[in-house]
């Protein structure tokens, strides 16, 4: 499973990646978390508001800090 | 039980958990309103009844002296001013789940000209924004046909006018202020983002902006219920009743000593009515500078009781959230030093020209 963190480097991001690496290493589940900082690959991917997150490819929340249950829910599925 | 059975179980103790959330949001917003229609109904000789019993039978304090009106009305301020302010980030919260960058975009795409302003700078105003997502905002804006002008006046609004310090002005100086604050704020990003527009910069916005592929930005397929709403609203209050009440507080103390205490007269002569050159100097010192609009209004309150004219610190006010260096430096990343300069000049010239109206008008009559 790859999670893909999209935040150009403000705080609201750093707590998104954070929060990430957190609920992987807690559920103790076999993720890769990538942090894209580009922001041209931030343009790419669509995303207007940042932070985002991605679960392999797909988005799930953008320009919000998700909650640890919704991250949860997503790699536990 | 099948593993089925037990799915569902605990998807109906979640729904029941949301809807106990969502009737204690509702409970403590219902309590909220009834303790500010109380607050509102009340000041003849003392201002409420809990702040009375505070000054003069918890703190014993002696009655009608200086000192003690002061307290008293520190603390009627206080709970109106927070509860204001919960009430207002909550409601602000709500509507902004509505309002999604991506929907704003398309909404905004292709308007004329003015129209397009006038709306681009009071959809500026709801639509969630940081800005640190100035820039890829910017490139989705620009290159899915939103006219530059309309860019400029969404990326002026958004931070320039803000319901905080709507909030806070309100509390501390009335709603004649407030209204002020509103309009003249709306009235800058328009005509300032009309003006850039006007001037078709289209040439100074770095190259690969334009260039750039904006991926798929279509909303995400997000069904929100009320009570989903109701929790976005409340993580915004928890977000930003966290960060600034305490400058509330400060606010307020500071506010209570002037309305009891004489203002004096110190800055009259560098920030005062009669110092034409005050106004563009306080929106020249404002500029580079940033603060959060919270933490800028009980400046706003201490200029104000040394002497200093209310266009003066209202400009100042305004540049410092409206323009400052750290997003100078996240919008040269899309934008060519002319255009930065372009912008910084317009909206500058607006304030500056906001702060003589101000000036020109009579201060007693607009406060409270």
């Amino acid at each position: 499973m790859k999670i893909t963190v999209y935040g150009p480097g403000c705080a609201k991001c750093k707590q998104a990646e954070e929060l990430v690496k957190r609920v992987v290493a807690e559920t103790g589940i076999n993720a890769e978390v990538v942090k894209v900082s580009d922001i041209r690959e931030i343009i790419a991917a669509g995303i207007m508001s940042t932070p985002a997150v991605a679960v392999d490819g797909t988005m799930k929340v953008k320009g919000r800090v998700p909650t640890t249950d919704e991250v949860k829910k997503w790699i536990t599925g | 039980m099948t593993e089925n059975e037990i799915n569902t179980g605990a998807k109906k103790s979640a729904v029941k958990d949301q809807n106990i959330k969502t009737i204690l949001y509702l409970f403590a917003l219902g309590l909220a309103v009834y303790r500010l229609t109380m607050l509102k109904s009340c000041c003849i000789s003392h201002y409420d009844s809990l702040s009375t019993w505070i000054t003069y039978t918890f703190l014993k304090l002696p009655e009608l002296t200086l000192f003690s009106l002061s307290v008293e009305l520190f603390i009627y301020d206080v709970q109106k001013l927070l509860l204001l302010l919960f009430l207002v980030v909550f409601a602000v919260g709500i509507v902004r789940s509505f309002f999604t960058p991506e929907r704003t975009r398309k909404f905004l795409a292709g308007k004329h000209e003015f129209t397009g302003n006038i709306f681009a700078a009071l959809i500026g105003v709801v639509t969630p924004f940081c800005s640190c997502s100035a820039v890829p905002l910017f490139i989705g804006f620009v290159t899915t046909g939103v006219p530059l002008g309309v860019t400029f006046s969404f990326l002026i609004s958004a931070p320039m006018v803000n319901e905080i310090a709507l909030v806070l002005l309100y509390g501390m100086f009335g709603w004649k202020v407030a209204v002020l604050y509103l309009g003249t704020g709306l009235l800058i990003a328009i005509i300032a983002g009309w003006t850039i527009g006007r001037m078709k910069m289209e040439k100074h916005v770095e190259e690969w902006v334009y260039a750039a592929q904006m991926g798929d930005a279509d909303d995400l397929v997000q069904d929100l219920t009320w009570s989903d709403r109701m929790q976005f609203g409340m993580d915004a209050v928890k977000d930003i009743m966290g960060k600034v009440w305490i400058y509330v507080v400060i606010g307020i103390a500071i506010g209570a000593s002037i309305h009891s205490y004489a203002p004096d007269n110190a800055l009259a002569a560098i920030m005062g009515k009669d110092a034409w050159w005050s106004v563009p100097f306080a929106v020249i010192i404002g500029i580079p500078m940033y603060s959060n609009p919270a933490g800028i209004v009980p400046i706003v309150e201490a200029l104000l009781s040394k002497g200093a004219a209310l266009g003066t610190v209202l400009a100042f006010m305004m540049s410092v959230i409206a323009l400052s260096l750290p997003e100078m430096v996240i919008l040269r990343k899309v934008l060519k030093p002319r255009l930065i300069a372009t912008f910084v000049s317009v909206v500058g010239m607006g304030i500056i020209l906001i702060g003589y109206i101000f000036n020109s008008l009579n201060l007693s009559q607009i406060i409270k």
